[in-house]
């Protein structure tokens, strides 16, 4: 059984942006692997009382990316790439760096000052883990 | 005939004029298997096309399909297929659900008795309840149980949510949700909340004083607006931009309104000497607004 999607309509991101991160995200922690069938776009619309024309946005976008792949009449499926945890992982990495760059442009910050902050944040997180 | 339709309903040049209002020149159409969201202020000409799709009035122009059936000729057949709720509408009041459920199984030979068993567990209503005890919105939940189990192939709402209890909306928008894993069938409802519009429905119609503002499938629609927030350094005066829906201008900072938005327009606007600080999508309440005062301006000038 997998977990459910949650949609908030009070989340910044576009609807269709947070079936995308949550579909990726499930693969990226391995509750989805290379192969697996993943709901068909009616399905999905009415498991989450979301329209139908934004899951299939999302599940275009998702194909065109390489995550998913749809066979005619067969139904939506990972896609046959064993790597693509990591590569996922790797992309959400790079998302919430870009993220951090901008944020530290507005405030000013420069480079090493980010770069400081961001070890600063290694030790905080590895001393809370101990 | 209904089963070669490919559309769930189309009007072509339609007006209808009274004596206050007209509606003028409506041009909609939904293809079957999905949802259309009629939005527009109160006396905009939702209802008014609502009744012109159920043959309730005759257009002076234009030509009206439901189904596949010409209306208002074929509207008796195209109405075997098709449920309409509105809020102005009432049920018999010395009666109760359970009698009006017999009543509407007789007349549809779809009627789904099993689905009206679970709706009335789901909306939380009883069969022997009378309707003159029944509240505002148990009526309305009434009303739509009897819609919902007729499995109409084409569903009109007109204003469905607005006497409902968020819990009740809920279970509501789940079940509009589950029509439409079938793909042969379709939805057309109106309404104030711009929320479940955006959620759940795959086509949006805005209407205002009786012309449609603009009609096309939600996601190319939420995609193009966006609101743009600009440092105006003294001395740049920003062009004249075809985009434009809206500019505010401060002292310094300025907010662009766009419904064509391309992230080309950063490379215009730095180029005038403004410097883009933020990009905002908007919500379809803020579109909404937004195309109808432009809409309202246009007519004024």
């Amino acid at each position: 059984m997998h977990s459910p999607f949650v949609i908030s309509q009070a989340d910044p991101r576009p609807l269709y942006q947070q079936i995308k991160d949550q579909l990726r995200h499930r693969i990226a922690v391995g509750e989805l692997k290379a192969g697996d069938e993943i709901p068909s776009i009616r399905q999905l619309a009415a498991d989450i009382r979301v329209s139908v024309i934004t899951i299939k946005r999302a599940y275009l976008e998702l194909e065109l990316e390489g995550v998913i792949q749809t066979r005619q009449g067969r139904g939506s499926f990972v896609s046959d790439n064993v790597q693509l945890g990591d590569t996922i992982r790797e992309q959400e990495l790079q998302g919430h760096l870009h993220a951090a760059v901008q944020s530290a442009a507005l405030l000013n910050l420069t480079e090493d000052e980010l770069i400081e902050r961001l070890r600063e944040v290694r030790r905080e997180d590895s001393q809370g883990r101990t | 005939m209904t089963d070669h339709a490919t559309q769930a309903f189309a009007l072509r040049g339609v007006s209808k004029a009274f004596r206050y209002f007209r509606l003028e020149n409506l041009n909609l159409e939904l293809p079957l298997g999905q949802i259309m969201g009629l939005v527009g202020p109160n006396g905009a000409g939702k209802s008014t096309t609502i009744r012109l799709l159920m043959g309730l009035i005759a257009p002076e122009a234009g030509s009206i399909e439901v189904l596949g059936h010409r209306v208002p000729e074929q509207a008796a057949v195209a109405k075997e297929r098709v449920a309409y709720v509105s809020d102005d509408m009432r049920l018999f009041s010395g009666a109760t659900l359970g009698w009006h459920m017999r009543f509407v199984a007789r007349l549809y030979p779809d009627w789904d008795e099993a689905y009206a068993q679970t709706l009335l567990k789901h909306f939380n209503i009883r069969a022997d309840q009378g309707m003159r005890g029944m509240s505002r919105g148990e009526h309305i939940k009434a009303m739509l149980l009897l819609a919902l189990a007729r499995r109409p192939r084409l569903l009109v709402l007109d204003e469905p949510t607005s006497g409902l209890d968020p819990v009740a909306r809920h279970e509501l928008l789940t079940e509009l949700m589950q029509i439409v894993r079938d793909e042969s069938r379709s939805i057309l409802f109106s309404s104030h909340n711009t929320l479940d519009v955006e959620r759940i429905c795959d086509q949006i119609a805005f209407i205002d004083r009786g012309h449609l503002v603009d009609a096309r499938d939600k996601e190319s629609f939420i995609e193009r607006w966006r609101r743009i927030s600009l440092d105006v350094p003294t001395g740049v005066t920003l062009p004249r931009l075809k985009d434009a829906v809206d500019l505010t201008l401060g002292e310094r900072l300025a907010t662009l309104t766009t419904d064509r938005y391309e992230p080309a327009l950063h490379g215009v606007l730095e180029q005038c000497g403004a410097r883009v600080t933020d990009v905002q999508r908007m919500s379809l309440e803020e579109i909404f607004v937004a195309s109808v005062m432009r809409s309202r301006a246009e007519v004024q000038s």
